[in-house]
This record gives structure tokens, C-alpha cells and sequence, in this order.
């Protein structure tokens, strides 16, 4: 099936399978492998990008659900310019050691931070609980948002 | 990483690269009746199906021995790379397809006809060494693969435990956890044929100890032909030290069809095929007298081993387990006698901590269920048997019980500042007015010690390990001065590119910028042992240690030459060389350039500034801390919050504090998760019911709450940085932190113990038990 979209700003168009997922597309098709995929359950939040604005899971997302749509991923968060503030926060605050989970963390941060900009931590906690992080123990996650929330004030 | 441009192994794809699928057992043991692979092969893109008839004899090995007691040599089973005969496990490989992509590759397996007479199996391993338990390999008498024991005479300790005042006993299981590094473990092979060369892209975390099992021990080829690279990791926790079939496998197969092979896991297979950690049944006792002074402990404990032995699965529940029995106490009498027994499940091997958690676990659950049996308090009770301050350089370091001689210790202050910290003082008070109002508040402490920066070649070497465990550390200095470092660490997380680089600009008195850590390939390092046992800083950065002061030594002697000066009237500081009490002097980068073009020379001296050393330590390092949780119980449903998780660890000196943190915070994630939420649970049959994140409990971030860290300094007498290592104590200290926490807030109901992981099913009973009702 030929499925279009805009990723990254850029509009892309490819006859893909129908059971190809979104985040295999963005991985094996475009070669945009910033998009993790951790687990096969839907559970672990590393596959996530945002779909026309919100933060959704890419491995659960078919590649022709989402024809027609926006999506952003890792790759176009810094939309060319360095570093987005989330992804600065992560690295000033030491907000990732591994940094398999981060891209989907990233994203993630954006869609709490679009819908929540002043964010308790307990907000954030909450928030992330569709992303699992194996390395920090959450801690220096939830200090990279709040700073990035203070950046972007 | 940050941008997307990791570089993960999966991430790669190579020109005319295939992909596989297995077709894994679904049974936990079955005698394998035929395999029909004719539809398979002649599937859509099918490139080719293998089986154990295709393969050979390969099989992985173990590397460490421990022998059973009477001398017996330990049973080590073949561990083919397809299943021959039987499957002894659910999710061991049956057959291998590589097509074109992944899901062909997918699609084709299931096209695979494989049949199965199912046989009885047995997961549990206490039960496992029932007489008439089902065995897991036919050649051998019974389950046992070994067994083991160390301290001091058992007849002795369990006078000493007879004679005690007050004796504390506990039975329990460490649980199995799954060690689930967020990225699947991942490889490719690519040979070519140019010159018979292999390259290995692999997910590991020691490509050297890979490259060395594989081409010696398992598919025989020369070891110079393959290059194995490990760019990017996506967490490790143990699980990707060993040498895995899959590796093998794609290896092999990458000749066979002329082509790139890829494999990754996905999550479930993760699960059914990663190695676990701890599944340890206990069986302990300590003894004490009138006065709280501990005067014997005598542990008896089946610990399993999988259906294969993994790289380093003998040593965990004997020389990495039983090693620290005296924990930060001056127990005088110890035994530990230890079965290992095969059981239907993947292997179990080093996760996080590796042997010393599960002694951690023990020794600090049962100080503090002797404390509460005995009415004293838990902190009291420790400061009462600490060991006493040593330094390893005034003060010897302190013989234990159980063969270890701990390096530096200085175990009171971290619990008297981790006190500090909770405000111990108040809790009681807190405690039983919470109480009035209905909340249970529990408060648990934890003080670790764990053996690190795995260590002297020789010692390991006495201890069953079938390899040395030194590190390598090169240094190459540019012409221009700018400087680049190979290491056989491996940095899956820990920040090596950061604190290494930190160190070696520090000593070398030059910007860290001009310094560059390169690890993770066998063609760009010389050699190394990877990076498990929080030794990368204390092994690794010491052989780094080493090169930079034959840099140094070499560069003086040039840096004289040009200064037209003695050697021993040059002091090196800043990055350049002064003659003392002048203001002549040379910068590094002048002296670089020098040895590169060496017009102007000292004589007899070879051009050139580049090092590599082998650094094989002189003992085991020793972290050692204090953790303390603060729990709230649910009276009503049982559940436990974390409320607080306090830390104070000394790892001896510290080059990153925010990467010493973030480790330590980490860890005490992952030792939360065991306590409160992990489990790998087995049904009868010996299916894995927990096997996707749906049904196996991770912590999430709204399971933890900040984890407040503080320090002391105790260095490591022994390395020249004095650093003990930091990748592991998290995990070791937080969970009987956490257990200790939810038995105080329960200890007003008659509750002196819990199983792991404290469930609110758990706890609800717990609290039921007894007559009590409610809270």
C-alpha cells in the first residue's frame, strides 16, 4: 500500500506492506533508527514519536495509519538547530546512560511539556509511566524535565 | 544519543544483509521426535534453514570450573547452538531461517514442523535435587553440577550456633530476575571472503572475551580473522557479558551463505533466552550472644544454574556470593555450603551485583530480623559488630572468614551519616503517629560491602576463572598533542568517554577536549576483558594510569633534551615540562610534536610517544555503604510506596560525581524492582508465565521517588587512583533495604519476615496472618 506522510518536515511517499509497523517504517524504510523499538508489548516507550502533535507509540501504530500524518521523531526534534531544550536538559542534568530509552524519553517529555508546561514532579512521574529507563532510575530523567520546563518558560 | 545518532547494532544495515528468525522450544523439556523444514526452505526469500544436523558439534563454553567437593570434576554439558535431541528449555533455538528480511524470515519459521514428545521438568532449584526430579541432562547421576563450600570448619559454627544466646534462622528464596537492558541483544555477522575474514557486530559488553570464546572454544577459526565491534549498548546489567549461540550461530551461518546475517531479539525471546539473575533457596541461621555480638553464621543455599552452563555462572553463587559472607561484621565463624543444580530454564548468570547481592540480601535481612527478635534496635545492632577501621596502609587490610582480604574499610560513618540523612532520630515518632492515623511507616537499612574491580589474575585463576582478569590501556599520543586512548573497558552507559577522559586530561594537564576514549573493537584494541564487576575505573583506568606515566617518562626525557636540562630538574604540571626554579619550560604538545619529528633528539631514545599497558590488580576492591528506605504500607490493600531511599556509599575516590550518582541511583532502581515488583515466575511445566513486559514488573518512574546520595571517602590503597568501583552497589544495598522497611512497618503485627517481591498480595497475607486482621 502507498502510504504519505510529512517526517520531519519533509514529505515522504512509499509502497509499504500493511502490517508494517510505523516504527519499523521510520527504521527500515527511511533509515531514521533514532526510533528505538525495546519491547513487542507496547510497554516500554522507546519507539515513541509524535503523531500529528501527540506522543504515540511507533511500534503499535501501523506505517499506513498514520498516512497522511505529521510525525516527528528524535531526529527532528532539534529542527536544526543543536539541541531542542528537552534533549539540552538531558544532557546538562546526565538525564541518560545508555541512551536506548532516551529518544522515546525525549518525545515524551515534549508531549508532557506541550500539555503541561509548569509540571509537578509527581506530574512527570506519572506522565512517564509508559517509559521504561533500565539505567537511571528515573531520577535524573525527571530533573532533566523540570529544567527543560524552566528553559521553556 | 541524544540526537538520534546512536549507534546501536541494530541500527546498522550492511549491503545484501539477510535477517533470521528461530524457531524456539515451546516446551521446557521434550525429546525432539523430527523436524520438517521442507516448507520453510522453500518459502518466499527463504535463503537457508539450518538445524543441529547442520551445525555440527559447536557448542558454547563455560568459562570458570568449580569442582565439586569430594574432587569431582564439575559436570559441564555440552551447550550445542541448535537443540540436539532434546530441548531443555522454553525458547532454546531449534532452527535457524535467514531470508531476505525479517519478516519473511519470521513468516518462514512458523512454516517449520517440529515434533515433540513432552517430558516432566522441573524449574525450581531445591527441587531439582529431590531425588527422582527430572533430570536435566541424561548423562549425569543427578542435577547437580557442583557443589562448594568455604568459611570455616561446618562442625565448628554449628557449635558455636548451638552455644549462642539467641539464634535467628530464615528460609527463603532470592528470587530470578530477568535483567531486561531496554535493547535486545542484537548481532550481525558479515564475512568475506577476501582473506577469510569474520566481522561480528555484537551487543556485548566484552568484544575481546567474544572474539576469543568463539573463534578458540567454539567454531575454530583463527582468532586474527575476526573483528567483533560493539559500538553502541543499550544497557547490559551482566546479561551481555556471555557468549551467546545466537553469536555463534550468525557467525557460522554468515560463511555458509556468502552473506551479512542479522539477528535481534525481540522482548519475549529476550526473556525465554537472556541469562537471569540470583534464584538462590536459602536456608540460614546466625547466632548471637547476650550481649548482640555476632558469633557464628551457617548458610545452606541450592542455587540454579539453567539448563547450560553460561560464561561465568559457576562463579556467581560460590567465589562472587560466599566471598562475602563477613559482610562489614566481625563475625568469627562462617560456613556457606552451596548446590548448584541444572534446571529446565534459560541460564542463570551475573546480573547486576552477581552472587553479592544475594549475600548482601541475606546478611542484612537476618541482622536485622535478630535485631527485632532480640528487641534492639537495627542500627545499634550493626555498630555493634562493624569490623574497625583500616586503611590498608597504616592498618592491614582485614583477613575475613571466607578467603577475602578487604583492601580499606571504614564501615561507621556511612550509617551514622545515612541516620543523619533519614533523621533517624524522629522516626519513631513519626512512625507512631502515622500509626494513629492508619499509615504504616516502615524504615529499613542496608549496610553493604561488595568485592569489586574483578581482579587479580592469579587469584581468579586459583578460583576456577579460565581467564586472567587484567585490562589493557593504550595511550597514543598525536603528533599534534592531542590524545587518544584505547581501552578494554566497555561503555554501555557508564560514561567511560567522560571520566576517563576527565582523568587522563587531569593528569596530563591538558584540555578534555583533546582527549578521545575509543573502546568497543577488537581492530582498534589491543586487547581487553570488557567491562562487569564495576571494575572499569579501577582496572581499566589503571592500566590507562600506566601509559600516561610512560608518556610521561618518555616525555621528560625529550622534554631534557630540549630544555638542554637533567631529567630529575624537570617537574611536569599544567601540561608542560620546568626546569625547577626557572621559568624554562616545554608545553606536551611541543614535546609530541618532537618525538614525531625527531631532528632535534636525545639520543638512543625511538620516536614516537605510544603506550599500552596490561594492568592486573593486586587485590579485589571493596565499596561499601549504607542504604536506608523509607516505605509506606497501604493497610487496607497491602501496597507499598517507596517513600524515601537514602544512600551513603563510599567508593573510594571520585573522578565524576554526577556519573557516580547516576550509577548508584540507577542501581537502587533495579534493587527496588527485586524487592517490591520483579519476578520470573514458572508454571509446573516449566513455562515462563512472566515473560513480556505485561506481566513481568518493572519499576516505573512513579514506583521511585528521588534517591538522596551522599558520600565518604575511603581510598583504594591498592590503584592508582584509589577508585573501588560504583556500577553495582545500588543494586546490592537497596533491596534488603526495602524488605527490612516493610517488615518494621509491619513489625507491630507480629511480621518478622517476607518473601520477595513483596507483592500487596504478600503483604495483605502477612498482615492477616496471625489472627491479626487489620492494622
Amino acid at each position: 500500500m502507498q502510504v504519505t506522510l510529512t517526517v520531519n518536515g519533509s514529505k515522504v511517499s512509499h509502497d509499504v506492506e500493511p502490517r508494517l509497523s510505523l516504527a519499523h517504517f521510520l527504521r527500515e524504510v527511511l533509515d531514521l533508527t533514532g526510533t528505538h523499538v525495546g519491547c513487542d508489548t507496547s510497554s516500554c516507550g522507546a519507539c515513541t514519536v509524535l503523531l500529528d502533535g501527540k506522543a504515540v507509540k511507533s511500534c503499535t501504530v501501523l506505517a499506513v495509519q498514520a498516512d497522511g500524518g505529521q510525525v516527528t521523531t528524535i531526529e527532528g526534534m532539534a529542527n536544526g538547530q543543536g539541541m531542542h531544550p528537552i534533549q539540552a536538559a538531558f544532557k546538562e542534568h546526565h538525564g541518560l546512560q545508555c541512551g536506548f530509552c532516551t529518544p522515546g524519553m525525549v518525545m515524551t517529555a515534549a508531549d508532557i511539556l506541550a500539555n503541561n508546561p509548569h509540571p509537578t514532579e509527581q506530574e512527570i512521574r506519572h506522565s512517564l509511566e509508559g517509559n521504561f529507563c533500565r539505567c537511571t532510575g528515573y531520577h535524573n530523567i525527571v530533573k532533566s524535565i523540570q529544567h527543560a520546563a524552566e528553559q521553556m518558560k | 544519543m541524544l540526537t538520534g545518532k546512536g549507534r546501536y547494532t541494530d541500527d546498522i544495515k550492511l549491503p545484501g544483509m539477510t535477517h533470521s528468525a528461530f524457531v524456539r522450544s515451546p516446551y521446557a523439556h521434550a525429546k525432539i521426535i523430527s523436524i520438517d523444514t521442507s516448507a520453510a526452505e522453500k518459502a518466499e526469500g527463504v535463503v537457508a534453514v539450518y538445524t543441529a544436523e547442520h551445525c555440527g558439534d559447536y557448542g558454547v563454553p563455560c568459562g570458570w570450573q568449580v569442582n565439586f567437593k569430594n574432587g569431582e570434576t564439575m559436570r559441564e554439558p555440552q551447550h550445542p547452538l541448535l537443540a540436539k535431541g532434546k530441548v531443555k528449555h522454553v525458547g532454546e533455538g531449534v532452527a535457524f531461517v535467514i531470508a531476505e528480511t525479517l519478516a519473511q524470515a519470521r513468516d518462514a519459521a512458523d512454516l517449520v514442523e517440529v515434533e515433540y514428545e513432552e517430558l516432566p521438568a522441573v524449574t525450581d532449584p531445591a527441587k531439582a535435587m529431590d531425588a527422582g526430579a527430572p533430570k536435566v541432562h541424561d548423562e549425569f547421576a543427578d542435577n547437580a553440577s557442583f557443589d562448594w563450600c568455604i568459611g570455616n570448619d561446618r562442625a565448628e559454627v554449628e557449635a558455636a550456633l548451638a552455644g549462642a544466646h539467641h539464634v535467628t534462622e530464615m528460609k527463603y528464596k532470592n528470587h530470578r530476575v530477568a535483567p531486561n537492558a531496554l535493547e535486545p541483544r542484537s548481532y550481525i555477522a558479515d564475512y568475506d571472503v577476501n582473506g577469510d575474514k569474520y566481522t561480528l557486530y555484537s551487543s556485548t559488553q566484552n568484544p575481546h572475551l567474544i572474539r576469543l570464546l568463539m573463534c578458540a572454544f567454539v567454531l575454530g577459526i583463527p582468532e586474527h580473522k575476526v573483528r567483533v565491534v560493539s559500538h553502541d549498548v543499550g544497557g547490559g546489567f551482566g546479561s551481555k557479558i556471555y557468549h551467546y549461540t545466537e553469536e555463534a550461530l550468525v557467525t557460522w551461518s554468515s560463511k555458509q551463505i556468502g552473506r551479512p546475517v542479522k539477528w535481534t531479539s525481540d522482548r519475549s525471546e529476550a526473556f525465554l533466552t537472556d541469562a537471569h539473575g540470583r534464584d538462590h533457596v536459602v536456608h540460614a541461621r546466625m547466632g548471637f550472644d547476650k550481649d548482640g555480638k555476632i558469633v557464628g553464621l551457617l548458610a545452606d543455599e541450592f542455587c540454579a544454574m539453567g539448563a547450560y552452563l553460561s560464561t561465568f555462572a559457576p562463579a556467581v553463587p560460590t567465589y562472587l556470593h560466599g566471598t562475602l559472607f563477613q559482610g562489614v561484621y566481625t563475625t568469627p565463624l562462617i560456613h556457606l555450603n552451596v548446590t548448584a543444580p541444572f534446571t529446565h530454564t534459560v541460564a542463570v548468570d551475573a546480573y547486576r551485583g552477581a552472587g553479592r547481592p544475594e549475600a548482601t540480601y541475606l546478611l542484612e535481612r537476618i541482622i536485622s530480623k535478630a535485631a527485632q527478635e532480640m528487641g534492639m534496635d537495627q542500627a545499634e545492632l550493626r555498630f555493634k559488630n562493624f569490623i574497625p577501621p583500616f586503611d590498608g596502609v597504616n592498618q592491614p587490610g582485614y583477613q575475613t572468614q571466607v578467603a577475602l582480604q578487604y583492601d580499606s574499610g571504614n564501615y561507621a560513618p556511612v550509617l551514622e551519616r545515612g541516620l543523619e540523612m533519614v533523621g533517624y532520630e524522629n522516626f519513631k515518632k513519626e512512625q507512631e503517629e502515622a500509626r494513629k492515623n492508619g499509615k504504616l511507616l516502615g524504615l529499613g537499612i542496608s549496610t553493604y560491602i561488595e568485592a569489586c574491580g574483578i581482579a587479580p589474575s592469579a587469584v581468579v585463576g586459583a578460583l576456577g576463572a579460565r581467564a586472567g582478569l587484567y585490562e589493557v590501556g593504550h595511550v597514543r599520543v598525536q603528533p599534534t598533542g592531542k590524545v587518544s586512548v584505547f581501552t578494554g573497558a566497555h561503555s554501555h552507559g557508564q560514561g567511560h568517554e567522560t571520566a576517563f577522559a576527565q582523568f587522563v586530561a587531569d593528569k596530563l594537564g591538558i584540555p578534555m577536549d583533546d582527549v578521545e576514549i575509543f573502546h568497543g573493537d577488537t581492530d582498534q584494541v589491543a586487547f581487553g576483558m570488557g567491562t562487569y564487576g564495576s571494575r572499569s575505573l579501577a582496572v581499566g583506568g589503571s592500566a590507562i594510569m600506566k601509559s600516561i606515566d610512560k608518556v610521561l617518562e618518555k616525555g621528560a626525557k625529550i622534554a631534557a633534551h630540549k630544555l638542554e636540562a637533567a631529567e630529575e630538574d624537570l617537574v611536569y604540571a599544567d601540561g608542560k615540562w620546568t626546569v625547577k626554579g626557572t621559568d624554562k619550560s616545554i608545553g606536551f604538545g611541543d614535546v609530541s610534536l618532537t618525538a614525531y619529528v625527531p631532528h632535534d633528539y636525545p639520543e638512543g631514545v625511538e620516536p614516537g610517544l605510544d603506550f599500552s599497558s596490561f594492568y592486573d590488580p593486586a587485590n579485589f576492591t571493596y565499596p561499601f555503604g549504607c542504604h536506608i528506605a523509607v516505605v509506606e504500607v497501604d493497610s487496607e490493600t497491602g501496597r507499598v510506596q517507596l517513600k524515601r531511599f537514602v544512600a551513603c556509599d563510599d567508593v573510594g575516590n571520585v573522578i565524576n560525581p554526577m556519573i557516580v550518582d547516576g550509577q548508584i541511583q540507577g542501581g537502587v532502581a533495579q534493587g527496588v524492582g527485586q524487592a517490591l515488583l520483579e519476578e520470573v515466575v514458572f508454571d509446573e511445566a516449566g513455562q515462563m508465565v512472566t515473560g513480556s513486559f505485561m506481566d513481568y514488573a518493572m519499576p516505573r518512574a512513579d514506583d521511585m521517588p528521588m534517591v538522596e546520595t551522599d558520600r565518604t571517602t575511603t581510598p583504594c590503597p591498592h590503584n592508582p587512583l584509589g577508585v573501588k568501583g560504583a556500577g553495582e552497589a545500588g543494586a546490592i544495598g537497596s533491596t534488603p533495604a526495602v524488605v527490612n522497611a516493610v517488615v518494621n512497618a509491619l513489625a507491630h503485627m507480629g511480621v518478622s519476615d517476607i518473601q520477595m517481591p513483596v507483592t500487596p498480595q504478600r503483604v495483605w497475607k502477612a498482615m492477616h496472618a496471625n489472627g491479626n486482621g487489620k492494622a
